[in-house]
């Protein structure tokens, strides 16, 4: 207790020392956050500065042990350090599905050499991931994907379609899933890892209603993926064939990650916000209104509790393992009624979609990036089907 | 802090867990009562077999007998009465009156702890004055007289008043009703001439009391901390019973939900078991997710208590809220998927359904408390 006191001492000059004031700023849009790899640019010196600071520190996955990167934290350390930049605002120094997804996976299921070269890299910001799993025919079906990989010996040759694969024209690799037999459902598909520079992958974006396309169409036509990159680095992780128990691994992090558990703006109350908002507007809340807010506050701050205590549990594997999925199922939920409200108060304003008022629409385009929350990495329906099945253990689930 | 019972708490929740289920179940406790048409409510001698396990004193500080436990500690207590819905004392004295006297006098303390501590004594609070929670507004007042105060007024609402030993009682001695200064809280001792009560039994058959005070004589040392100062002891005295009930409330929805998932694997229509069909999967798995959010509030809240956080009040609230709404969810839920049974005296889901009821408008319902979060939210 009194060395996490003095950890937390230590953290706060760290960050006082460190975060520049550019950097506690909330975050307005996407750019506002650097995702890193081979053809990122930073937004400002400011971005930049407090990123190396981050790298130098292992701050950007404070977890993960140090020889890959992390700053080797325990879970009450890495709380203080998540409490203390909540404190000052601090904007993450770097996010991607990299350090959510593919990280933990590597970490569980990962060899020695895998987990030094894609982990370092993966904390640096140097290679920016996307996540090659749903295909036109195989969403929450994902298990009857059809991509294949034909086995040549020492590679393999990947030919198939992938669909919503996000950032996928921005990504340096993907991990991916490939059926390598089609005798075999669940245990015929192979967690494969490769560049998407390789020859015969091509993306092709698709725009969202929201008006941006941050995903792709992905193709993949006689793609070579060599079977290993060097001593101890194989192009798959785990075993190949059993890349399925790797996947569900995979979207129990996604799903905690998209669930918004670690709180920020997401956990937070709304109710005061949009008061002042509603007064810059000329306008009051009307009563219905603002009860809908004083609802909406009482989900939103039991929400944050809940988040904290998962977090907690998950940690020291307290919690249920199917337990992101609610997470992920309550989370969303609560995300897109909170952008119905923040839409509710702002009026017409609201619906502008290129005003300078609006910052070109933010408004409307926010809420609607936020339907695909309940969609994205598992539909709620499906998150219900998990929690009926596996925690519930309800028949037939 | 991790926001979960540390090994101490998971231990006592695996004792009160234990001991609750077996003496405190619904057969032994509530129908038995009931039944018998008991016009206390609750078992005494479950009382006394709660002194011996340690939990009437839990509140009280080490100093004064007690066990200088926490209201996270008295949560686990609660969620268990809550889960076997049975009928005790432990809320109004062991957390609501328990905290009232932390403020009174040594004198106090010494006249009515040792008994709370023992099991031999039950303890009211007497603050709702109208049909809904509105502690803002206290008409009840209480006039010099001598030594002393006289006391006149009226309290709704006063849950076991009839049985109570003593009775905390938040009356006006200054000012006008909607004040927030000019209060003060009496302990009222169960002989007082002039104090009547109208009992009546409520719907999940527990007993509550229409009190009058007229021209109750009080004498000085029946303060409970300062004269005009009480709106701050009883502000302390509403956060920890609202708290408090929030951990019976958990207790109420994870009884009704569990019981009502246990059905959903039993009943069998149209050749198949009920709990396969996805309309009902999908609720069951909303409920739970509702259920576990609710419960995470209220350790927080427990927890911001303890820690003396100036939060605690806000989470008070939320949690309150939350949990009203959530086991609201649970026995609506239970009573339609348990059909026609569930309509039924004879099955227990049914009196989830009236418990929760009555253990909502206790200290503010959901919406009362959802207006006190927008307030503390500054809008
Ligand atoms: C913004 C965004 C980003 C994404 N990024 C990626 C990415 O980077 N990589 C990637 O691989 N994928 C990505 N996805 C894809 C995402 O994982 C899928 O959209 C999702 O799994 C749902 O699949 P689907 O779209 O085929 O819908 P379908 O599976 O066709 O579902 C249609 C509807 O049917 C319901 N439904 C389906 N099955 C059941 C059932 N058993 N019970 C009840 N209801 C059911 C669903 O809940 C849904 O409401 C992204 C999606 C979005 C929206
Ligand atoms: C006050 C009262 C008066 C009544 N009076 C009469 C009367 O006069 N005469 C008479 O004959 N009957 C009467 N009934 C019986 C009534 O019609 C039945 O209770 C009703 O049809 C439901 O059947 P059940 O109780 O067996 O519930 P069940 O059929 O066992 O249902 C249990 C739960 O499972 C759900 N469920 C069942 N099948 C499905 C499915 N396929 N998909 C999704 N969910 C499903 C139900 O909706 C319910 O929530 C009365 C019932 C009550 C409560």
């Amino acid at each position: 207790m009194a060395d996490l006191e003095q950890f937390r001492t230590e953290t706060r000059s760290w960050l006082e020392a460190n975060c520049p004031p550019e950097m506690r700023e909330p975050v307005r849009g996407e750019d506002d956050i650097y995702w890193g790899g081979r053809r990122a640019t930073f937004k400002n010196d400011a971005q930049k500065a407090w990123l190396e600071a981050c790298i130098a520190k292992g701050y950007t996955v404070p977890m993960w042990p140090k020889e890959y990167g992390g700053a080797g934290l325990s879970a009450p350390q890495a709380k203080v350090l998540r409490e203390e930049m909540g404190r000052i605002n601090a904007r993450p120094p770097l996010s991607s599905f990299g350090i959510w997804m593919l990280g933990p996976a590597l970490l569980h299921f990962g060899t020695d050499g895998q987990k030094q070269r894609f982990l370092n890299e993966i904390a640096r910001g140097e290679i920016r991931w996307c996540q090659g799993y749903s295909e036109p025919g195989s969403g929450s079906d994902l298990v009857s994907l059809q991509t294949f990989g034909e086995d040549k010996g020492d590679h393999w040759v990947v030919n198939g379609q992938k669909i919503w694969t996000s950032y996928a024209d921005h990504a340096d690799w993907i991990f991916c899933l490939v059926r390598t037999d089609k005798a075999d459902k669940y245990q015929g598909i192979t967690f494969m890892l490769f560049d998407m520079a390789s020859e015969g992958v091509t993306t092709k974006p698709i725009l969202l209603i929201s008006g941006s396309s941050p995903f792709c169409e992905t193709f993949f036509d006689n793609v070579a993926v060599p079977k290993s990159y060097g001593d101890d680095v194989p192009a798959y992780v785990g075993t190949i064939n059993r890349g399925w128990d790797v996947a569900k691994y995979l979207l129990g992090h996604e799903r905690e990650m998209i669930s918004g558990a670690d709180g920020g703006e997401r956990a937070a109350a709304i109710g005061a916000m949009m008061k002042r908002h509603a007064a810059k507007l000329g306008d009051d809340l009307d009563p219905v209104l603002r009860a809908e807010l004083a609802q909406f506050d009482v989900d939103a701050l039991a929400y944050a509790a809940m988040g904290e205590k998962f977090l907690d549990e998950i940690k020291v594997g307290k919690a249920h393992p199917a337990q992101p999925n609610m997470m992920k199922y309550a989370g969303t939920e609560l995300n897109k009624r909170r952008h119905e409200l923040m839409m509710a108060v702002g009026g017409s304003r609201s619906l502008e979609w290129e005003s300078e008022a609006t910052e070109g629409g933010k408004p409307s385009r926010n809420w609607l990036r936020t339907k695909a929350n309940s969609i994205e990495g598992g539909t709620s329906e499906v998150m219900l089907n998990v929690i009926a099945k596996r925690i519930l253990d309800l028949p037939g689930a | 802090m991790p926001l979960y019972h540390n090994e101490d708490q998971a231990m006592l929740a695996d004792t009160a867990r234990g001991f609750i289920a077996e003496e405190g179940n619904i057969a032994k406790q509530l129908r038995h009562w009931r039944d018998r048409n008991c016009k206390d409510g609750f078992g005494h001698a479950l009382w006394k077999q709660m002194a011996e396990m340690g939990f009437t004193g839990m509140l009280v500080e080490e100093a004064d007998g007690g066990l200088g436990m926490g209201h996270v500690e008295a949560g686990i207590v609660l969620e268990e009465i809550g889960r076997n819905l049975t009928p005790s004392p432990f809320l109004t004295s062991s957390v609501l009156a328990a905290t009232a006297l932390k403020h009174g006098s040594a004198d106090l303390k010494g006249r009515y702890l040792p008994g709370l501590i023992a099991g031999d004594s039950v303890f009211a609070v007497a603050i709702d004055e109208t049909a809904k929670h509105r502690p803002s507004r206290i008409t009840t007042r209480a006039e010099k007289s001598g030594n002393g105060f006289r006391l006149n007024g009226a309290k709704s609402f006063v849950i076991q008043g009839a049985s109570a030993d003593m009775i905390v009682v938040a009356a006006r001695t200054s000012g006008s009703d909607e004040d927030a200064d000019g209060i003060t809280l009496f302990a009222v001792p169960k002989d007082a001439a002039g104090m009547s009560h109208d009992s009546v039994r409520l719907v999940d058959s527990s007993m509550a009391t229409h009190t009058k005070f007229e021209g109750v004589e009080l004498d000085g040392d029946a303060v409970i901390g300062e004269i005009d100062g009480g709106r701050a002891v009883l502000d302390a005295m509403l956060i920890a019973g609202r708290v408090g009930a929030a951990a019976e409330g958990v207790g109420v929805a994870r009884g009704a939900m569990d019981m009502t998932v246990d059905y959903l694997k039993q009943r069998k229509q149209f050749g198949k078991l009920i709990g396969e069909f996805q309309a009902l999967q999908h609720r069951a798995s909303h409920l739970y997710s509702e259920v576990e959010i609710a419960r995470a509030a209220t350790i927080k809240a427990q927890q911001l208590l303890d820690g003396g956080s100036a939060h605690a009040d806000l989470m008070a609230s939320v949690a309150k809220a939350k949990v009203a709404k959530t086991a609201r969810l649970a026995v609506q839920e239970g009573v339609q998927m348990h059909g026609g049974i569930g309509m039924t005296d004879e099955y227990d889901i049914g009196l989830y359904m009236k418990r929760d009821r009555a253990l909502a408008e206790f200290l503010g319902d959901a919406t009362f408390h959802a207006n006190r979060v927008a307030e503390l939210s500054g809008y």
